[in-house]
């Protein structure tokens, strides 16, 4: 049976087969007699089945329908730890790699991945990313018959096809658990539920993929970033920076989890992008405060991550270590190294307030001024809106 | 079922590939496609001519008009193709890894069967 499956990519197809296979035999044994090696037998009959079978029927409808059927898994109650992971956790574990498949857009992956495991609708899904639903629709829709057309398996890669399938999925899930916690769009600057959904669908991969260190690490890091919500925003739900949040608010169940995750994935073999993250996100959650935080341990670990991983954003998060370690100067000069990232409004943001504790004023309001043309969120604009009046003062 | 696989790639002028180059290419290519055929998995295939060689036929309500070289004018150009026997995306790309390249890229598309994915579309819309 699970030869079958493998082979076929469709475990209803497989099932069926198989089924149509005994009753084949129950038809021609009696009287041809009981074949040499009858597993075998069974086995080759269903393939035939099977392969039959897809012909006959158009394989869009049969893909859209199976897809439509895995969907309904998400009402399913989620395994706690400790209980034994069925063929439901099987089956979604299927689905979050065929969603996240490196075929589709990150757009369409994200899309799908909510539709499909979360348990947004699709106006929801909508909302959250600022988009029509009807275009929201358009967009699972379209990845569905991508999917369908090009037969993409409902399988978890094999051993071997991991390293490059695993980036896909976990990416798709840190947009997700990001695009909650600093919401782009809408009022609010946190969306619970997104960060929610990804946290829930990332501890299913955890559960199922136990030995993979970057998947424990983003675990990690969510539970750690997520911890720090309840003080990031004040009373009057005005954001409030890192260095300035009552650390008695943050989350210590959560920071528990994360740091224990943190400490496994560390051990896990060589260190991914996210088993860095990780530790940088526990560096801060061990600190009592801004003051106390190992300066020098986050920009090392920056650095790590822009040999590995290089990207203008890392290096952006590196400069803000290095300032807290070096001195505002030291920061500064390699914000201003940094390439590729004129319109993203935390660069201007960072800039400025480097500026602004150099006592250059004029060039902190200006850097303040560019960074409010470019941020979208209304809680982050306020925020800038201050930090720029008090720069002017 | 069937992918198209277009290799597409920038024309390198004749002038820059010396003699070796070409054969070390060609027999790269050649082992690629033993490897294909010895899969099963190869239907058809070849590599086409420089673009210069090309025609275009343009289509209309009126006659259909002849004009010279490919119609689209950019640097990178169908070079060859192949269309293989597989089961699915994942073993397309599989294959489509394996192609001996150092630049350009290759599409791939799963093919129309029979016309009935086409007609579907047609019902759907």
């Amino acid at each position: 049976m699970a030869t079958l499956i493998r082979a076929i990519g469709d475990f209803d197809v497989a099932e069926e087969a198989v089924q149509e296979a005994f009753v084949v035999a129950l038809e021609r044994w009696p009287h041809e007699g009981v074949p040499a090696n009858p597993g075998a037998w069974i086995t080759q009959v269903a393939r035939n089945r099977a392969i039959d079978r897809l012909r006959r029927e158009t394989v869009l409808r049969d893909k859209v329908a199976a897809l439509e059927r895995l969907e309904a898994l998400h009402a399913e109650p989620e395994a706690g730890p400790g209980e034994r992971l069925g063929e439901i956790e099987d089956d979604r574990l299927r689905l979050i790699f065929t969603c996240c498949h490196p075929a589709l857009s990150i757009e369409a992956r994200v899309a799908l991945t909510l539709r499909s495991l979360g348990g947004l609708s699709t106006g929801e899904i909508a909302r959250a990313f600022l988009s029509g639903e009807s275009a929201m629709a358009q967009r699972i829709v379209r990845a569905k018959r991508k999917i369908a057309a090009n037969n993409i398996p409902y399988e978890v890669p094999v051993v071997e096809q991991m390293p490059e399938r695993l980036p896909a999925v976990l990416a798709t899930l840190y947009l997700i658990f990001n695009e909650g916690y600093l919401a782009g769009s809408g009022e609010e600057l946190v969306r619970t539920e997104l960060s929610g959904e990804a946290i829930r669908l990332t501890r299913i991969l955890v559960a199922m993929l136990p030995r993979e260190p970057e998947t424990r690490a983003l675990l990690a890091l969510m539970l750690l970033t997520d911890a720090r919500r309840p003080a990031r925003v004040d009373e009057q739900g005005e954001l409030v920076l890192l260095e300035d949040q009552d650390r008695a608010l943050w989350d210590r169940e959560r920071i528990a989890e994360g740091l224990e995750l943190s400490g496994d994935a560390a051990a896990g073999g060589p260190a991914g992008p996210y088993t860095i993250q990780a530790r940088i996100a526990a560096t801060h959650a061990e600190a009592a405060s801004a003051a106390e935080t190992d300066w020098a341990r986050i920009a090392r670990l920056y650095e790590w991550h822009a040999e590995i991983a290089p990207s203008p954003i890392v290096e952006l998060n590196r400069a803000a270590a290095v300032a807290m370690r070096d001195g505002p100067q030291a920061g500064l000069d390699l914000i201003e190294a940094i390439e590729g990232l004129d319109d993203y409004h935390p660069l201007h943001g960072a800039r400025a307030d480097l500026l602004r504790r150099l006592g250059r004023v004029e060039e902190a309001a200006a850097a303040y001024r560019r960074a409010l043309e470019l941020a979208p969120n209304p809680v982050e604009r306020r925020f800038l809106e201050r930090r720029l009046a008090q720069a002017s003062e | 079922m069937q992918f198209m696989l277009a290799l597409i790639a920038e024309e390198r002028s004749w002038e820059d590939v010396t003699p070796d180059e070409v054969k070390k290419n060609l027999a790269e290519m050649g082992q690629f496609n033993a490897e294909l055929t010895e899969a099963g998995a190869m239907v058809t295939g070849a590599g086409l001519q420089e673009r210069a060689t090309g025609t275009t036929v343009h289509y209309s309500d009126d006659e259909p008009l002849v004009t010279d070289g490919p119609f689209a004018e950019t640097k990178e150009q169908l070079a060859g193709f192949w269309v293989i026997e597989v089961e699915s995306l994942d073993d397309a790309l599989a294959w489509a890894k394996k192609i001996p390249l150092k630049s350009g890229h290759v599409e791939i598309r799963p093919m129309v069967t029979g016309g009935k994915e086409l007609l579907e579309k047609a019902e759907r819309s």
